[in-house]
C-alpha cells in the first residue's frame, strides 16, 4: 500500500474497501459510506479531541535535547491533569522513523524535564529505558495552556510536514484525551453524519483516550495498546440498546470505539454508561459481544489494529483483502483510505459467558 | 423576553451548564461571566490580556481563564483544548469579543484594508473558527440531553447602515447571517444559533467608537447579560435540555465500572 503522506483528513478521492458478513469484497468511493448502513443501524464514533502529546525540551541534569510523547493519563478529569505515563525519544524530531530515534539520556526519578513552558518531574522509571511516569508542576490551568501552547501532535516519519492541531482535530472532536487521533474519524463530515441519519441509522458517540499506535520499539510495540480510558454516556448506551432492540447493527468507527465498547459489555454483555480503563487486547479469538461492523484505516499485519480486525473475519479474508487493497492502491496509514468489515456470521455465534472472559 | 417561567425553575436552568464566552474580561463580557457563574453555571472565558484575565478568575470563583486572540488562527485550537479539557465540554459558546475595527472610527472609503481585514478576523473569522473547532462538543451536548446553543453578538450596525461603521457593521452583517445560517444547517444536530444584539451599553467599546457619548444614557453591560442570558435558558429550554447534570449521571455509574 501507499503511505498517505499529506494530511488532509478527508480527501475527494478517498476509497473504501467492504467486506460484507459473507466476506465478499466490494471496492466504493468513501463519501458512500453510509449507502452501506440499513435503518436502526448505530454508527458509534470517539469524538476524544486529540491531545498535542509531542512535547520537545531537554534533561535538565544533562542539558540533552529529547522529545517526550505522552501516552497515558490517570483520569479524563480536566482538573486532574499532572501525571502521565510517557515515551521519551532522544535528539531529534518526528523525520526520523521511529525505529531510529535514539535513546534518551538515562532517565532517573526525580529527573527535571524542560519543556517549554512546561516542567515535569520524572515519578518512576518503568521497566524500558524509553518508559517514565511523569508529574508535571504547576496549576491544572497552567499545564492545559502549556500543553496547548507548546506541544505538537504525535507524528511519523510518513508525514513530512509538522502537523498543526487542526490538521488532527476531527470534525465531532470534543474533550482532549486523545494521544494519537481517532484517525478512523477524520472520514466523519457534517454531511456524513446527515446522511447516516437519512438512511433511517443513528449516529452516537463515546470519549476514548486513544493511545500510542507505535514506538518503533519491538518490545514496547508488544504491549500496545497500552490501558485506554473512555466514557460512554447514558445517552449512547441507551441508543445502542434502542438499536440492537430492532435489529439494527453496531457499527464502530475506528478500533477505539471496538476497544471500549467489548469492554464496556464484559460485565453483562451490554454496554453500560459511565467510565471505564479498556485494558484487554483483541484479537482473532476474541468474540465480539457488542460491535457488528468496524470502519477504519487499513493497517499493517502485526500491529495491534490489525490483530483488532482478526476478530471480525478470518485470515484468508484479510489476506484477500489486503491484496486487494494493494492492487487497488489504497492508501494507508492515519490519512489514508478506509475498510469496512461486517463482522462474519459464524463469528456473530455467542460463545458461553466463561469463554468469553476467558477469550477477551 | 419571556417572563411566563417562575424565577427558581429559571434559575436552575443554567446549573452545571458549560458555557464559554470569548471577550469576558470587560463590559458585556465580563457581565455575561459573572452573570452565569452567578445562576451556577461553569464558565471558561477568553480575552488577550493576561493581567485582566488573572484578574476576573481572581474575583469569580470557580471560573476558568484563558489567554488567547480570537483573530488569530493559531490560538482558536489551543482555546478551544483549554474550554474543553477545563469544563470537560462545552454546552454554551458566546461569541463575544469584538473588534470596531479602525478606531476613531472613519468612512469606510478611508478605511485601510488591513484595518477592515482586522475587524472580520474577529468578528467573523473568529467566531466561525472557534464554532468549528467545538461543533463536535457542541452536538454530543445535544445528543446527551444537555441542549447546546451558541450566541453571536451582533449589533444593530449589522442592520442599519451607520456611516463610519463600515468595518465593524459590515462584519456583524457576516456574524449575523453566518448565525442564521448556521441555525438552518445543524437544528437536526440539536444545536441552536442565537444572534443577539445587546443594545447602546456603556462600556469601553462604546467609549472609544463614540468618545462624547452621555454614559447616562446608555444601558448597563449587567442589564444586556440579563437579557442575554435569559435567551439562552430559552434555547436550551427549547433544544430539550433534560438531564440538569448529566455528568453527574455518568458519574453515578464510574465506581462500578472502572
Ligand atoms: N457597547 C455597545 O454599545 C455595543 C453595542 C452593540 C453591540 N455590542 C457588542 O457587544 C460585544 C461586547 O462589547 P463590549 O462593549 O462589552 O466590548 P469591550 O468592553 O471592549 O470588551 C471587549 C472584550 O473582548 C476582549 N477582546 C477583544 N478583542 C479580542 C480578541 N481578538 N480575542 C479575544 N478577546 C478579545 C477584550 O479583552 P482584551 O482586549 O484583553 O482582549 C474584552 O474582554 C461586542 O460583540 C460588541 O460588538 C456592543
Amino acid at each position: 500500500m501507499i503511505a498517505a503522506s499529506v494530511p488532509i483528513q478527508r480527501a475527494h478521492h478517498a476509497k473504501l474497501l467492504v467486506i460484507d458478513k459473507n466476506a465478499w469484497i466490494i471496492h466504493a468511493p468513501r463519501s458512500s459510506f453510509a449507502d452501506f448502513l440499513r435503518r436502526f443501524d448505530i454508527v458509534v464514533a470517539n469524538d476524544a479531541a486529540t491531545l498535542p502529546a509531542s512535547l520537545a525540551g531537554f534533561h535538565a541534569p544533562t542539558g540533552e535535547a529529547l522529545e517526550v510523547r505522552l501516552a497515558g493519563s490517570r483520569s479524563l478529569d480536566g482538573d486532574d491533569v499532572s501525571h502521565f505515563v510517557a515515551i521519551v525519544f532522544g535528539p531529534g524530531d518526528f523525520r526520523t522513523r521511529t525505529e531510529n530515534r535514539l535513546l534518551p539520556p538515562r532517565l532517573r526519578r526525580g529527573d527535571r524535564l524542560a519543556l517549554g513552558p512546561l516542567c515535569a518531574i520524572v515519578e518512576r522509571t518503568l521497566d524500558h529505558p524509553r518508559l517514565v511516569a511523569l508529574r508535571f508542576e504547576g496549576s491544572s490551568a497552567s499545564i492545559w495552556e502549556g500543553i496547548s501552547q507548546h506541544g505538537r501532535p504525535i507524528q511519523y516519519a510518513h508525514v513530512h510536514t509538522p502537523l498543526a492541531l487542526w490538521d488532527v482535530w476531527t470534525p465531532i472532536a470534543g474533550a482532549p484525551f486523545a494521544f494519537e487521533p481517532p484517525s478512523a474519524g477524520f472520514m466523519l463530515d457534517w454531511k456524513t453524519v446527515a446522511s447516516i441519519r437519512e438512511h433511517g441509522a443513528d449516529f452516537a458517540t463515546i470519549t476514548h483516550a486513544a493511545g500510542i499506535s507505535s514506538t518503533g520499539d519491538d518490545a514496547l510495540d508488544r504491549r500496545l495498546p497500552f490501558d485506554e480510558r473512555y466514557r460512554i454516556s447514558a445517552a449512547t448506551a441507551h441508543a445502542l440498546c434502542r438499536a440492537k432492540n430492532n435489529g439494527g447493527r453496531i457499527v464502530a468507527v475506528g478500533t477505539t470505539v471496538v476497544r471500549a465498547l467489548e469492554h464496556s459489555a464484559l460485565i453483562n454483555g451490554t454496554v453500560r454508561a459511565g467510565a471505564g480503563i479498556a485494558t484487554q487486547r483483541i484479537g482473532a479469538a476474541t468474540p465480539l459481544r457488542v460491535v457488528d461492523a468496524i470502519v477504519s484505516g487499513t493497517h499493517e499485519p502485526g500491529t495491534s489494529h490489525y490483530e483488532l480486525l482478526r476478530a471480525f473475519v478470518d485470515d484468508a479474508t484479510l489476506r484477500r483483502a489486503a491484496d486487494e487493497l494493494d492492487a487497488r492502491d489504497y492508501r494507508t496509514h492515519e490519512f489514508g483510505d478506509s475498510i469496512f468489515i461486517e463482522r462474519r456470521l459464524r463469528c456473530a455465534a455467542r460463545a458461553k459467558p466463561a469463554e468469553r472472559l476467558l477469550a477477551a | 423576553m419571556d417572563t411566563s417561567y417562575p424565577i427558581e425553575i429559571r434559575h436552575d436552568i443554567l446549573r452545571g451548564v458549560r458555557v464559554a464566552i470569548t471577550g469576558g474580561t470587560s463590559g458585556l463580557g465580563l457581565a455575561l461571566v459573572r452573570e452565569c457563574s452567578a445562576r451556577g453555571a461553569i464558565v471558561a472565558f477568553v480575552a488577550r490580556t493576561r493581567e485582566r484575565v488573572e484578574r476576573v478568575v481572581r474575583e469569580i470563583a470557580g471560573s476558568h481563564g484563558i489567554v488567547g486572540d480570537v483573530a488569530k488562527k493559531e490560538d482558536i485550537h489551543p482555546i478551544a483544548l483549554q474550554i474543553l479539557a477545563r469544563l470537560g465540554g462545552v454546552d454554551v459558546l458566546v461569541n463575544n469579543a469584538s473588534s470596531l475595527g479602525p478606531t476613531p472610527l472613519v468612512l469606510l472609503a478611508d478605511t485601510e484594508c488591513e484595518a477592515f481585514e482586522d475587524a472580520l478576523a474577529t468578528n467573523v473569522l473568529g467566531p466561525f473558527r472557534l464554532t468549528k473547532a467545538l461543533l463536535g462538543a457542541l452536538a454530543a451536548s445535544a445528543r446527551d440531553g444537555r441542549g447546546a446553543c451558541v450566541v453571536n453578538v451582533s449589533s444593530d450596525a449589522a442592520i442599519n447602515p451607520y456611516p463610519t461603521w463600515g468595518a465593524y457593521g459590515t462584519s456583524k452583517a457576516a456574524l449575523h447571517h453566518m448565525t442564521r445560517i448556521w441555525n438552518e444547517e445543524l437544528i437536526d444536530e440539536g444545536v441552536s444559533f442565537i444572534s443577539v444584539d445587546p443594545g447602546d451599553m456603556d462600556t469601553p467599546l462604546h467609549a472609544l467608537a463614540v468618545p462624547d457619548a452621555d454614559a447616562s444614557a446608555l444601558k448597563r453591560p449587567e442589564t444586556s447579560a440579563r437579557e442575554v442570558v435569559d435567551r439562552i435558558e430559552q434555547a436550551l429550554t427549547d433544544s430539550g435540555r433534560t438531564a440538569v447534570d448529566a455528568s453527574a449521571m455518568n458519574l453515578q455509574n464510574l465506581a462500578d465500572v472502572a
